[in-house]
């Protein structure tokens, strides 16, 4: 930090190295095609220039095959491009399951991080290194994005739905996480730290946020304060489904299709209980939406995943 | 501009002097120097937000309060692409132009061309209430929901002034398509069209295809923002991706709108300055042709990061390495028509080989971000925004200089002073490297768009690119005055100061009211020049003159 000029950002996890490498890559080829192309530009100025005594005869008439050449040249190599960068995309996000997960909540103009221990940070993260982890990103307002540059890991978190994304750390330390999608006044300042932390260091840390419930619990609260157990309880007299080991599995709804009930699809359940009615059921889960916000919903969400079969 | 012209035969400039007779025009030579009087104008006014924008970005913590920063970034985003960009060589170089080029005497609708010179001035004065009003802060893209139920600011009357500004987009655009398809000279076949009337063609078939999904989507932001209704509102059922998916469906073919009519200017400049046919015309044609329908196919990959499924953005990644192959045939075709010229380095010349090199630069980093890996760290970061500026401000903005020089004499009928000419080419050329090049670093190195502070390890790059700005602003002044000099001063340009092929060449300069005296007849096909002997042949079959 002490630089007064950059000119390599810090990469500190498994996706900032395979990205990297990618990124190199690219750059020696488009570098290549430049050189190349500012090389004849220049040659041919100077030779070509008017008044020298170069020959100008038999100008190239037939110029298919040239264009031919040169067109199917830049389509390999471009597919070459593509498919290592798709392939890499998808590595990067399609989330694996985490080690740990944490919930990130962003909200003008702050990153709020919710871990499933129930410790809670604002504009801070703290991870163990070598870990998978993975975050599920949600947006109180308007779209942020959740971008930490040494990891070269970003993903919008969108007002109405779970996005989720991950990284593992390679390199205990501190590093900037910013939001990269334009939010409005404070959009530059919504940042904070990542501190990536050896895991004994990361275990005393979780114990000393002196927390006594974990989100689950918490969870299991609000589950009973708004109702839900009235109906989804075991001994509830509404024909209603079981909770229990919902999440992971497969749903199959009213209008014939089959979901994978992640947490994008217990959100869902829950504040458009209309369109998301599960097959079998009479349609008369009530709407949350408004009455919950996105940390209560995260807290709920918790614990449905905590009723493990 | 009465004396400007005395003593000559009656051109257009001349013929009758009213200032109704400017106002109610119909002479699309005429509109096209209203079009270029306003253009210049928004020019201006964005200029003046960029500079404020890289004043305040020479220290981490700037100069100005965040709001008003984000209404500059702002408004210098709405008024270059839509007030500006857009418009600028179609507006003023292909109205005064094409007729010419293709030997009709006017455009297919005299009268719509001067409304869509009306309607884009009301759109500039709706954006102008906008922005003494307070301006807007939702960036150029309106993002919902922030546009919609958080900005504070004057967005309705923003979107109001793009959604007006749109029909003057589609009435030019309906213009040329019509006058390109009906008005051709007898014997200007498709495959004889310079390749600068291939450009605006394409360019059109995009605007009038693609500027009413705009009209819809910013129609639905200020009815969302007035009225509530609930499209993009999550709260409400909708969806705010669905905004972005609207928005770059007409977007991302806007950025072709702004290269495409470049690519047909620089063409024209290259030919005539390297004396000899450009390598391989049809392929170029085509070339233009299938960039402007490719262009429909990728808008996702502004949204790789912004929750699209995973296979859908591999798709949008694929569609858009597709849209480099066109670009590369471009490029490798101009310069291969370098090979065995006879060149000279003109200040258009010079223009267009900048140009060149930058829309190469701007393309190559464009694959950059179009791998999708890459594209999740580098999407809204400086490295976008210094690839689409490459594009944007070094391939169009540099060709529009390079063809307002090239075609300055026929338009005026005056020459341009050639040193001082070159000196601004080559000042753009250095300023804009200096400004954008460091901002590819900055992008990789993690910093976010539209940041009004950044960490202090970022200054040096912010100040280089600063530095280059103040270059770039006096290489875009200095034609203002040398211009402005050569309409009082210049030299008078003869008919066909270049030796070009161009139809356009083959008439007075400035052409007379009705452009030529006889309709041409055209016998030959673009750029017949004969890089051993410096000769030419005119498409009317007129040898050497
Ligand atoms: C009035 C009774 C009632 C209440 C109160 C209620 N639900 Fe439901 N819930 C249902 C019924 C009936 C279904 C099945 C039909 C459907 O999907 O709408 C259901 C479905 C669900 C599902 C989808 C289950 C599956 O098998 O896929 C979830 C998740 C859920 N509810 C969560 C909640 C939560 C959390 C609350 C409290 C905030 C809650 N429900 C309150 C009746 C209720
Ligand atoms: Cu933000
Ligand atoms: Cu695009």
């Amino acid at each position: 930090m002490d630089h007064w000029i950059q000119f390599w950002p810090r990469t500190a996890a498994v996706n900032g190295e395979v990205v990297n490498a990618l990124y190199i890559a690219e750059l020696a080829v488009c570098g290549l095609i430049l050189m190349t192309v500012v090389g004849l530009m220049f040659s041919f100025c100077v030779r070509y220039r008017a008044g020298s005594t170069a020959s100008r005869a038999n100008l190239t008439e037939k110029t298919w095959h040239w264009e031919i050449g040169w067109t199917t040249a830049t389509l390999v190599l471009l597919l070459i491009g593509f498919v290592w960068g798709a392939a890499v995309y998808i590595w990067l996000y399609k989330s694996p399951l985490g080690d740990l997960e944490v919930y990130v909540v962003g909200k003008q103009w702050m990153w709020k991080m919710e871990h499933p221990g129930g410790q809670r940070e604002i504009d801070a993260l703290h991870v163990p290194v070598d870990k998978t982890v993975r975050l599920l990103l949600a947006s109180q307002d308007v779209i942020h994005s959740f971008f930490i540059p040494a990891f070269r890991i970003k993903h919008d978190a969108v007002p109405g739905q779970y996005e989720t994304v991950w990284f593992k750390a390679t390199k205990p330390g501190t590093y900037l996480i910013e939001c990269s999608e334009f939010c409005g006044t404070e959009h530059a300042h919504m940042k904070g730290e990542v501190v990536v932390m050896e895991p004994a260091a990361f275990a005393l840390w979780l114990r000393d946020q002196g927390v006594r419930e974990s989100l689950a619990q918490e969870g299991e609260a609000l589950f009973r304060e708004h109702g839900c157990s009235g109906c989804h309880g075991e001994n509830s007299t509404v024909h209603a489904p079981s909770l229990v080991g919902v999440y992971g599995g497969i749903v199959h709804l009213q209008d014939g299709s089959a979901v994978r009930a992640d947490e994008r699809y217990l959100r869902d359940c829950i504040l458009l209980p209309r369109t998301f009615t599960v097959a079998g059921y009479p349609p008369v889960m009530p709407d949350f939406s408004g009455q919950l916000g996105e940390d209560d919903l995260v807290k709920l969400i918790a614990y449905i995943k905590s009723l493990a079969r | 501009m009465a004396t400007i012209t005395a003593g000559l035969p009656t051109s257009y400039v001349t013929s009758e002097n009213t200032i109704s007779s400017w106002l109610l025009t119909k002479d699309h030579k005429r509109i096209a120097l209203l079009f270029f009087a306003s253009i210049t104008f928004f020019f201006f006014i964005g200029g003046i937000a960029a500079t404020l924008i890289r004043m305040h970005l020479a220290t981490p913590e700037g100069l100005l309060q965040p709001d008003i920063y984000n209404r500059m970034f702002t408004m210098h985003g709405i008024v270059m692409v839509w007030f500006f960009l857009i418009p600028s060589i179609p507006t003023t170089l292909g109205n005064f132009i094409i007729p010419l080029a293709i030997g009709a005497h006017d455009l297919a609708f005299p009268r719509i061309n001067l409304a869509s010179w009306y309607v884009f001035n009301l759109s500039g004065l709706v954006l102008l209430y906008a922005l003494i009003m307070g301006g807007i802060d939702t960036g150029w893209t309106f993002y919902t929901p922030y546009s919609t139920l958080f900005a504070n600011g004057y967005v309705i009357a923003a979107t109001l002034a793009v959604f007006i500004n749109g029909f003057s987009s589609i009435m030019t655009g309906l213009n040329f398509v019509v006058t390109i398809h009906r008005l051709r000279a007898p014997g200007m076949t498709w495959m004889r069209l310079p390749l600068f009337v291939w450009g605006i063609y394409s360019v059109s078939l995009v605007m009038l295809l693609a500027t009413p999904v705009l009209a819809m989507t910013v129609l639905l932001v200020a009815m969302e923002r007035f009225m509530g209704v609930g499209i993009f509102d999550p709260a409400r059922g909708g969806d705010p991706l669905l905004f972005q998916h609207m928005f770059w469906f007409y977007s991302h073919p806007a950025v072709y709108i702004m290269i495409l009519p470049a690519m047909g200017v620089v063409s024209e400049l290259i030919t005539c300055y390297v004396r000899r046919p450009i390598f391989g015309y049809t392929g170029m044609t085509y070339a233009l042709m299938s960039i402007a329908i490719i262009s429909f196919f990728v808008w996702g990959h502004h949204m790789f990061t912004a929750g699209i499924s995973i296979y859908s953005a591999v798709v949008f990644s694929l569609m858009t390495f597709f849209v480099a192959v066109p670009s590369a045939i471009k490029v490798f075709n101009w310069t291969a028509s370098l090979h065995k010229g006879s060149i000279t380095f003109d200040a258009p010349m010079l223009y267009a080989l900048g140009f060149v090199l930058l829309f190469t630069i701007g393309g190559l980093t464009g694959l950059i971000v179009a791998t999708v890996a890459l594209d999740v760290h580098l999407q809204d970061t400086y490295f976008v925004i210094a690839h689409f500026h490459y594009i944007m401000v070094g391939g169009t903005v540099s060709a529009f200089f390079g063809g307002l020089h090239y075609w300055w004499p026929k338009i005026t009928g005056r020459l341009y002073p050639e040193m001082w000419a070159r000196m601004a080419a080559l000042l753009t050329f250095v300023g804009f490297n200096l400004t954008f090049f460091p901002q590819f670093i900055l992008g990789y190195l993690g910093m976010p768009r539209r940041y009004y502070a950044y960490p202090p390890e970022w200054q040096a790059w912010n100040v280089l690119s600063s530095a280059g700005a103040s270059i770039l602003a006096v290489a875009y002044i200095l034609p203002l005055g040398y211009l402005g000099w050569s309409l009082l001063r210049g030299e008078r340009a003869a008919p066909n100061p270049w030796r070009a092929t161009g139809l356009e060449w083959q008439t007075s300069s400035p052409p007379p009211k009705h452009n030529f005296e006889r309709t041409p007849v055209v016998t030959a096909g673009p750029y017949l020049y004969d890089p051993e002997d410096g000769g030419f042949i005119a498409q009317n079959g007129a040898v050497n003159a």
